[in-house]
């Protein structure tokens, strides 16, 4: 859904080119394919005058650069941290507590989804609480979880857990109690019980959507373990944000924040990525 | 001996926190060995509900459903469904879509798989062994759906108006495609459907339920002459005058019972 239509042209066109397109098809796809380019010329050209702009903007002094920090300032930063590795240490740290609790969420609510759907009691007697933990700001959570845990990995990655995983739990769930009831209906009158359900209806056609709750849940573990660093941390771009704006160095906040960019987006095309292999693959056993 | 399907004083009724609907009330009718029974009536007088009730899917709240003589929860005989939409599954192939009974009665073996691809051949789905449901027409599909059903040799089929969801030229052809499949294999079939002409062109009997709470209305045996295919019943003499007397039935004293 979200690839690229310039990729998608690409990779359509090959087939049909060529031989048999009309010239009207012809036209239309070329006009098509210089008007998606222009866009993402546009994009970028966005990008660079902003930058551009900001620099200018601390060099005319319109701007404090102490505060406001620069392009520039931020490159020397980067520079001079990966000089001596921080950068790289406190980096992959974030990108390390991030993963794990990612993994915990998906797997944690994945069974949790399949536990509520396969007991409807269960379902309702914990709604009221789902909903309550659901809406509630998890980020009020995690000063109690590091008094509870202490000011180490574990807490920052059970915060990051808790503010990801009922979110994914309730997506999961409320995909899989409406799946369609004649597909349930087919299972049984082929002799099938809970368990055929599950594994042959419920899981495959809720590919999708596991898929778009992980994208979700990801950048909210991202969040989560920020908060935890914020918190309790002596590493990782929420230890470096926290720690740069306590010492009023700000331009090892923006560069942070800038790698954090950086990392979020990278992640999106990663689950986009695998959102792109299943959809292809007609999600087939 | 002992019919093959016995059905004695069911009823029926729909429970919600609203209240209660009666849904169906006292049925009772037996089938032969190789029938082809239509069930029709007016739209919500319970036919899908009757069918449920003989699957097995459901159980009636009064009465009892026997098959070779058991009750269908403690019967070894196997029953068939299929359902008005064909219910593919989007993220299998055709052959596999047609094995998932198989599969999940554990019953998938190599000897089963060939018996599956020799009826795909057999039914014009060979070259689609491997294409997704979404490639083939509404009437390939619901082909599929019936090699899905008949892979698993049911003793006793139920169809809940497996062709109201075609169109109307492709549901003739389908009809008289899978009620020719049925009667090749001499299958016992019950048809629910709201289309008097479907029904009077399949089956060998016509039962028919009043509007809610379903009753047994009228029993109607079809005799045609010779062995003939629905598109071909359609032309005879016989289907008009069964076709009014059908129509008769159904229309009769319905003010007068209700």
């Amino acid at each position: 859904m979200t690839r690229s239509p310039l990729k998608l042209l690409r990779r359509s066109s090959p087939s049909l080119s060529q031989a048999s397109l009309s010239q009207a098809q012809q036209a239309y796809l070329a006009k098509e394919l210089r008007s998606r380019r222009q866009t993402l010329f546009l994009q970028r050209m966005l990008f660079l005058l902003l930058l551009a702009l900001w620099e200018l903007g601390v060099l005319c002094g319109v701007i404090d650069g102490f505060i406001f920090s620069s392009p520039s300032r931020v490159l020397l930063c980067f520079a001079s941290m990966a000089g001596n590795g921080s950068v790289f240490l406190h980096t992959g740290v974030t990108l390390f507590e991030t993963l794990l609790s990612f993994l915990i969420t998906t797997l944690l609510s994945l069974m949790l989804a399949v536990l509520l759907w396969s007991s409807p009691r269960i379902a309702q007697v914990l709604e009221p609480y789902l909903v309550l933990l659901n809406s509630l700001p998890k980020s009020a959570l995690a000063p109690l979880l590091i008094v509870w845990l202490g000011a180490s990995l574990k807490a920052v990655v059970v915060s990051a857990v808790s503010v990801a995983l009922f979110s994914s739990v309730m997506a999961l769930y409320t995909s899989f109690v409406s799946t369609d009831p004649e597909l349930i209906r087919l299972i049984r009158s082929l002799g099938g019980g809970r368990k055929e359900i599950l594994l042959k209806i419920l899981l495959p056609s809720s590919v999708s959507v596991i898929i778009s709750t992980m994208k979700v849940s990801i950048g909210l573990c991202l969040v989560g373990v920020i908060i935890g660093e914020f918190l309790a941390a002596d590493s990782g771009l929420g230890y470096l944000i926290i720690y740069g704006q306590q010492t009023f160095f700000m331009d090892q906040v923006v560069t942070s924040i800038a790698i954090l960019c950086l990392i979020s987006s990278l992640f999106y095309r990663g689950i986009s990525l695998l959102e792109r292999k299943t959809a292809r693959r007609g999600g087939s056993r | 001996m002992t019919p093959l399907l016995e059905v004695r004083d069911v009823s029926f009724s729909y429970h919600t926190m609203e209240g209660e609907t009666k849904a169906l009330s006292h049925i009772s009718f037996s089938a032969e060995n190789g029938q082809f029974i239509a069930l029709v009536g007016p739209s919500g007088c319970g036919k899908s509900t009757l069918l449920n009730l003989l699957s097995g899917l459901t159980e009636p709240e009064s009465g009892t459903v026997l098959l070779n003589g058991r009750p269908i929860s403690r019967s070894a005989a196997r029953i068939g469904y299929m359902f008005q939409r064909d219910c593919l599954l989007e993220w299998r192939s055709i052959l596999s879509n047609a094995a998932l009974g198989l599969e999940i009665q554990g019953r998938l073996t190599e000897e089963t798989e060939s018996e599956l691809k020799a009826m795909l051949e057999t039914y014009g789905l060979g070259g689609f062994s491997h294409s997704r449901p979404s490639e083939l027409s509404g009437g390939m599909r619901q082909r599929a759906a019936l090699i899905r059903t008949l892979a698993l040799k049911p003793d006793l089929l139920l169809l809940d108006e497996p062709f109201s969801a075609l169109d109307y030229q492709t549901r003739l052809a389908v009809c008289d495609d899978i009620c020719s499949i049925l009667r090749q294999n001499r299958k016992n079939a019950v048809l629910v459907t709201h289309d008097l002409s479907e029904a009077i062109s399949a089956a060998d009997r016509i039962l028919i339920l009043s509007s809610r709470p379903g009753r047994l209305k009228a029993e109607i045996p079809l005799y045609f002459s010779g062995e003939t295919s629905p598109i071909r019943r359609r032309n005879m003499p016989e289907f008009s005058s069964y076709f009014n007397l059908v129509w008769k039935e159904m229309n009769e004293d319905d003010t007068l019972s209700s």
